[in-house]
């Protein structure tokens, strides 16, 4: 029992230590190729090639001003960042890293838990994820808040569903709802060719619960001046910013580990595949940022309901059908 | 005329069905944008190449022994438009004028050059200097030493 703890106590800390850095350096890849792709150089002067700017930016969060607006509901806007980043990092834990490896004698896996319903609880973590934001943006006082915060709300809700939509054709492929029992059914063929359709709207919902640039609704910079953080400085801000980055890489975990075949991959070692393909994800998130304008709030609200959700459950019958015929 | 010729029918921008191509092509170029050489420079290390032309920082020409060829003439703090120079002449027995003082506020000139332009003894010329920062107003203020070497002045980073 002593030893079970001690393994599971170290092999959380690594983890967290693991993620932790993981979404510092997602700030510094994103600055950096984002730079690059628009001819500049990104950060070059904290350290070699700006490699000591993540850091740097973090002792700057911890030594600025906290702000709480007078007309904010105090202790739900000290509770949402709280939400964000605590959903976020949880997620970690059901990310499987790799396959079980011998370490002095012992059989160690290289993921945290292996709940049986690993999927449905990676929808509802990312879920409670979403609240940090929709509570910060309302409990904050602030009509832009507010309506980012709302914004917030209404995508979660829409893109929810096609994201669930997506994932339960890989669960029909796959049969288990366990990430390492998918990512072992994946040994021969990888996901992303036996569901091509279900991988693309992965990604589009998945970008969408992210937040991230063409349905970065809650944030919009350019008409709600920040959304959902306007309000909040310092740490909290940060704490917004880690959980943004955090559900990123679970992001990119995910997909690796639904469609990409997670550990699988000839020549090099399990951890090694999953954190190159992994990091191909987070270079793809900061690749499409790059390239897509935001999408008018109404056309994100109108693609997710009349487009993605029939076409997920298209996806799902013609696979159940595939299923049916070929007697899989 | 109905209303209907008001309306810019949004639909008709992009061709019909087409969704992917667009995407595609937009993610190849910003692709090829990433593996694309910078076309900013890392400014206090490299630096941009300006014109023969540019006008930066004053500075007062010597001759070969190393004595300024401003004779005190005061032409230039006459032309000048904003009034950033200011001069007091001194004239020795042998009736050599030569300015005792000579003192340019960086702060207040416009560097329009109307200085080089009026000195008849080619005395006064703008170098290519344009990057000189300093903490204080005082510091703005230069006399006769500093404006002899006005290279020294280059914004060094750090």
């Amino acid at each position: 029992m002593l030893e079970f703890m001690t393994i599971l106590i170290i092999k959380t800390l690594v983890a967290f230590v693991v993620a932790l850095l993981i979404v510092a350096y997602s700030t510094w890849i994103e600055r950096k190729v984002l730079g690059h792709v628009q001819l500049r150089h990104g950060p070059r002067r904290v350290g070699y090639h700006g490699l000591l700017q993540p850091i740097a930016d973090g002792v700057k969060g911890f030594f600025k001003e906290e702000l709480i607006p007078d007309n904010a509901d105090k202790p739900i806007f000290i509770l949402a960042p709280i939400i964000s980043i605590g959903a976020a990092v949880t997620l970690v834990a059901i990310v499987p890293f790799g396959d079980t490896v011998t370490i002095m004698g012992r059989e160690i896996t290289l993921y945290l838990t292996n709940p049986d319903v690993g999927l449905l609880l990676v929808l509802g973590i990312s879920t409670i994820g979403s609240y940090g934001g929709i509570l910060g943006g309302w409990s904050s006082g602030n009509k832009y808040g507010v309506i980012g915060g709302l914004r917030g709300a209404a995508q979660m809700i829409s893109y929810e569903l096609s994201l669930a939509l997506a994932v339960i054709a890989v669960v029909m492929v796959s049969g288990s709802l366990s990430l390492v029992d998918i990512v072992h059914s994946q040994a021969g063929l990888w996901n992303i060719v036996k569901q091509p359709f279900a991988f693309v709207l992965f990604i589009i919902c998945g970008l969408a619960e992210l937040n991230r640039t063409p349905f970065d609704m809650p944030e919009a910079e350019a008409e709600l001046a920040c959304g959902f953080n306007v309000e909040y400085s310092s740490m909290k801000f940060a704490l917004f910013f880690m959980a943004e980055y955090c559900h990123m890489f679970v992001f990119a975990a995910l997909v690796t580990t639904l469609f990409l075949g997670g550990w699988h991959g000839p020549i090099i070692d399990g951890p090694h595949w999953f954190f190159l393909k992994t990091f191909f994800m987070i270079f793809f998130c900061v690749w499409e940022r790059s390239t897509f304008p935001r999408l008018r709030y109404d056309q994100v609200m109108s693609f997710g309901w009349k487009i993605l959700l029939p076409f997920g459950l298209l996806n799902i019958l013609l696979t159940g059908l595939w299923m049916l015929i070929f007697n899989i | 005329m109905g209303d209907k010729d008001y309306i810019l029918n949004i639909s008709d921008r992009r061709p019909e069905g087409k969704y992917i191509t667009p995407i595609l092509k937009g993610l190849a170029y910003t692709l090829k944008n990433f593996f694309t050489k910078p076309i900013t420079i890392k400014y206090p290390t490299e630096r941009r190449e300006v014109s023969d032309r540019w006008r930066g920082l004053h500075r007062l020409k010597v001759d070969d022994q190393g004595k300024l060829n401003c004779v005190a003439c005061g032409l230039c703090a006459k032309i000048c438009p904003p009034q950033a120079i200011t001069i007091v002449p001194y004239e020795d027995a042998g009736g050599t004028r030569y300015p005792k003082e000579f003192v340019i506020d960086e702060l207040r000139c416009i560097f329009c050059g109307f200085c080089q332009e009026a000195c008849p003894k080619d005395a006064i010329e703008l170098t290519k200097v344009y990057d000189f920062v300093d903490y204080q107003r005082e510091d703005f203020i230069f006399d006769i030493e500093k404006l002899k070497n006005p290279e020294k002045y280059i914004f060094a980073g750090k």
